[in-house]
């Protein structure tokens, strides 16, 4: 850990094999991310995370640490360039945060109102993605997928089954599920399966539960995800056996309730 | 059906690497890829069926909507829009009784687009189940039609029909190479490896797929690359993908030089220690495919393949050939090597580099076809030869695929440092309004750039050099690149899967009339957002056409631009298409007016 690299200025450790996104993490520092999961291989695909190392524009999730690199993250141009990003994600889907009982646990929402992300900024997409009701326990709304592959690879990497892979390129990109009938219902996903608890948005959810914890007491109304992000690397609360981030166990990190509320994620974009 | 898919299945061991040379073969002998072959492949190579499913969604040339005995796919690049090919379309669908887009309920036809197939100087141009028919008019239509309609198998269809030009129109040292099957390999074995990468970095040879990276360092690299595993093996991939719109000089190099392709696959081969190759071969290219493997079949006789090539104990090499299926990202090194390993076609992270991890994470060099037509030259004629021709930063020649508004579109090759002026003096384009040069992801330069050289230093490029004269919209070019961009994002990361659909809505509110300045100020936040944060090429360059048309023609942006203020997307009349539709009503008063300015 002697080796250090410079992030906005200050030195920043690092450990062989981390990139720059997971020593600034280690370290204490923020870099905004998305698609990244402390517990999964970098991803590189929502560039939410993008910074300008010697000069050129990278993603640091998947950039490898290296002595010497000069990583510019916090400068209004990047934070300017994930608005962009985040509201493109937006306009792509289908995101009626107020009616989502994601809202307030979700990482989009929560990412947009910690950029301050206000307006919509593109005309939206509306695609037409019907959601798969045809779980008793599980309901998979497609509008929000913003195809961060993280259901994917916890299904097929920790769980094993490989419930969920990608089809479609370009804008016709999309979620399928690993059954000829291409319902959930016929694949062998169970409640607690890892690929229930990673999506970050409000995709994959129990049935049942929604609004067990009720809105404004939800992980990011508590503080926002810059803070919170921190937390989860390493991650605090793996020792649940539950990720905080995720809709459905109704658990709020212990840690966010001894902090007090910030005003962030109140309101919705 | 299963018994099909069972002898597919079985011809490639059941591997798992094969999914897409299986899917092809399926698709190829049933006409689409239904649920339940999905079922029987996974089952057969021990994947999720979700991940056949993946693979198959991804490909444009696999069809997993229904069955259809005849799919035809036209080439919708700029130039075959320029000589016609909207209206040809139309008119098959007419004589077909089709609705483009839409299988036809019997099953029999359907009609849609794809992206350029690289018959440029012979469009417009068709793909009928893969089979590529150049230089489309009323009258081949109409053959074509009959054909269909009296459900005539493809094969049996007149032979003239499929017949692809190469219309040669000046060659070089390349095109004009006298070499026999053998003779760099001669020359290079007896040197030695070390030596014979010596020499190909003395050369200076660069690659010619559109990066220009020093070949010598991309071998040497690749040679000295570990690999993850002791005794890992090293691969040589011949990257013929080609998808880059108006390019089209590696299908005549395969065509005429096959040769000398696959000898120079065989000398890096030796200079690397490598010991299989690929050849990666477009989708569009599908009628080469037979040839080209009867070319190795030649050279595998000829002791110029297999093992112990030409008489040197232990150097065992030899070349399969893959075919793509509709994916111009695919081109992009690392996609390539995902679609080799029979995956989706997404451009990998990098760090690491192919030369250390590349197919099956093992150390291999991917060039492009004419980077090894000319690595073969190296090694028979030395460095020194070839490096005398060009410009002193571009050494050696380079192939040019000319089309648009010229007299003689074609393959042209000339040594590095030729102006734009001389091409288009020698191809007979007159009035010459811009050439787009290396295709979409390249440049647009006018006619006060016509003295700029084709060079690394200069204009690079991959090959592609489509015309465009005063007759042309040069609008309605950058329109149709954006389509293309749109069309070929890989969807993986978020600013081209959105931007790049962005972008083409953008130019199509412009186009029907509604662009404000606001939409070309958004087109350039778009450029900005792409550049700085696209994960591959594709998305790095997508909006180039479009800015390079707004900065040198811009009136033909503004005179479309509805007002200079903002002015929401909204299209309320527009709004109103589908109740129109289900009323059956088109009469003026079922229409708003659309005009907001006095
Ligand atoms: C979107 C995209 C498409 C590409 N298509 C091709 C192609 O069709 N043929 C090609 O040789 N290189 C293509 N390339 C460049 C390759 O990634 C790679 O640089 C090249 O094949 C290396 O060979 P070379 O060094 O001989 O040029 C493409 C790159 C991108 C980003
Ligand atoms: S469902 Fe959730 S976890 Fe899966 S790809 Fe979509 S957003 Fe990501
Ligand atoms: S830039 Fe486009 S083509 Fe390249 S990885 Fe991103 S989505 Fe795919
Ligand atoms: S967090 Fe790095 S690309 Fe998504």
């Amino acid at each position: 850990m002697s080796e250090t690299f410079q992030l906005d200025g200050e030195d920043v450790p690092f450990a062989p094999a981390q990139t720059v996104l997971q020593a600034a993490l280690a370290a204490g520092r923020y870099i905004p991310h998305l698609c990244y999961h402390p517990e999964f291989k970098p991803h590189g695909s929502c560039r939410v995370c993008t910074v300008q190392a010697n000069g050129r524009t990278q993603a640091a999730c998947t950039l490898p640490a290296a002595a010497g690199l000069e990583v510019e993250s916090a400068s209004e141009e990047m934070n300017a360039l994930r608005r962009t990003l985040v509201q493109m994600l937006f306009a792509e889907g289908n995101h009626f945060c107020p009616s989502c009982e994601k809202s307030g646990n979700c990482v989009l929402q929560a990412l947009g109102s910690d950029l301050g992300v206000l307006t919509a900024g593109f005309r939206h997409f509306y695609p037409d993605r019907p959601v798969d009701a045809s779980h008793p326990d599980i309901l998979l709304d497609f509008n929000r997928c913003i195809l961060c592959e993280l259901c994917v690879r916890a299904s097929c990497e920790v769980d094993g089954k490989c419930v969920f892979a990608l089809s479609g390129r370009g804008l016709d990109k999309h979620l399928i599920v690993n059954a000829a009938s291409g319902k959930l219902v016929d694949t062998d996903i169970a409640l607690f399966d890892k690929a229930m608890e990673v999506c970050p948005v409000g995709v994959i959810l129990k049935k049942r539960v929604g609004f067990a914890v009720p809105i404004g007491q939800r992980r990011y109304d508590q503080r926002p995800i810059s803070a919170q992000a921190l937390d989860d690397a390493p991650r605090v609360s793996a020792a649940s056996g539950e990720c905080a981030a995720c809709e459905g166990s109704g658990a709020v990190s212990a840690l966010a309730l001894t902090e007090p509320a910030s005003s962030f994620g109140e309101e919705t974009p | 059906m299963t018994q099909a898919l069972q002898t597919i299945l079985a011809r490639h061991q059941f591997n798992p690497t094969r999914l897409l040379q299986i899917l092809r073969e399926a698709q190829e002998a049933l006409t689409w890829i239904a649920p339940e072959y999905i079922d029987t492949l996974a089952a057969g190579l021990g994947l999720p069926r979700a991940r056949v499913e993946g693979v198959a969604g991804f490909y444009r040339f696999l069809h997993t909507d229904a069955p259809c005995r005849y799919r035809l796919l036209f080439s919708d690049n700029i130039t075959d829009r320029m000589l016609g090919n909207q209206d040809l379309l139309t008119t098959l669908c007419e004589m077909l009784w089709v609705e483009r887009g839409h299988i036809s309920e019997d099953g029999l036809a359907s009609v849609d687009t794809t992206s350029c197939t690289g018959m440029c100087d012979q469009g417009p141009a068709l793909l009928v189940n893969g089979w590529a028919i150049p230089r489309l008019s009323r009258e081949r239509l109409a053959r074509i039609a009959e054909l269909i309609l009296a459900q005539a198998p493809v094969e049996t269809w007149p032979r003239e029909l499929f017949a692809v030009a190469d219309n040669l129109r000046r060659a070089d040292i390349l095109l004009g190479n006298p070499l026999q099957p053998g003779d760099a390999l001669r020359v290079a074995l007896p040197l030695g490896r070390a030596t014979l990468l010596e020499e190909i970095k003395h050369s200076n040879l660069r690659g010619r797929g559109g990066a220009g990276f020093a070949t010598g360092l991309k071998w040497a690299a690749c040679r000295d690359a570990a690999g993850d595993h002791a005794n890992a093996r090293r691969y040589v991939v011949c990257n013929a993908d080609e998808g880059e719109p108006g390019t089209f000089k590696d299908r005549v190099l395969l065509s005429t030089q096959a040769d000398l392709v696959f000898e120079g696959m065989t000398v890096c081969a030796y200079a690397i220690n490598g010991s299989q190759g690929f050849l990666y071969l477009r989708g569009e290219y599908r009628y080469l495919l037979a040839p080209l493997n009867g070319v190795l079949a030649r050279r595998r006789e000829a002791g110029l393949l297999g093992r112990d090539i030409l008489g040197h104990a232990g150097f065992d090499f030899d070349i399969e050939i893959h075919l793509g299926a509709g994916a111009y990202v695919c081109g992009e090194e690392s996609a390539l090597i995902e679609s080799l390993e029979g995956k989706r076609g997404i451009p990998r992270n990098r760090p690491p580099y192919p030369v250390s991890h590349g197919y099956l994470q093992c150390p291999t060099t991917l060039n492009n076809v004419e980077t090894f037509c000319a690595a073969a030259l190296v090694a028979a004629k030395g460095a020194d030869w070839y490096r005398g021709i060009g410009t002193v930063k571009s050494a050696g020649t380079k192939v040019l695929s000319v089309s648009g508004d010229c007299a003689r579109p074609g393959i042209y090759e000339y040594p590095f440092g030729v102006t734009v002026r001389q091409v288009l003096a020698d191809c007979g384009a007159e009035n010459t309004l811009a050439v787009q040069i290396s295709g979409p992801s390249g440049v647009c330069i006018a006619a006060d750039e016509f003295d700029r050289r084709i060079a690394f230093e200069d204009l690079a490029t991959a090959g592609a050099f489509m015309v465009f004269d005063r007759s042309r919209d040069m609008f309605e070019v950058a329109r149709n690149f954006a389509h293309f961009f749109a069309h070929e994002s890989c969807g993986f990361c978020t600013p081209c899967r959105v931007g790049t659909a962005m972008l083409r809505s953008t130019m199509d509110k412009i186009a029907a009339g509604h662009g404000t300045l606001y939409d070309l100020a958004e087109i350039e936040k778009l450029d900005r957002v792409l550049n700085q944060s696209a994960h591959c090429g594709l998305g790095h360059t997508a909006c180039n056409p479009t800015l390079d048309t707004m900065k040198r023609f811009r009136p033909t942006y503004e005179r479309r631009l509805k007002s200079l203020d903002f002015e929401p997307a909204f299209d309320l009349d527009g709004a109103l298409a589908a109740a129109r539709r289900m009323t059956g009503r088109d009469d003026t008063g079922a229409h708003l007016s659309t005009e907001i300015e006095a």
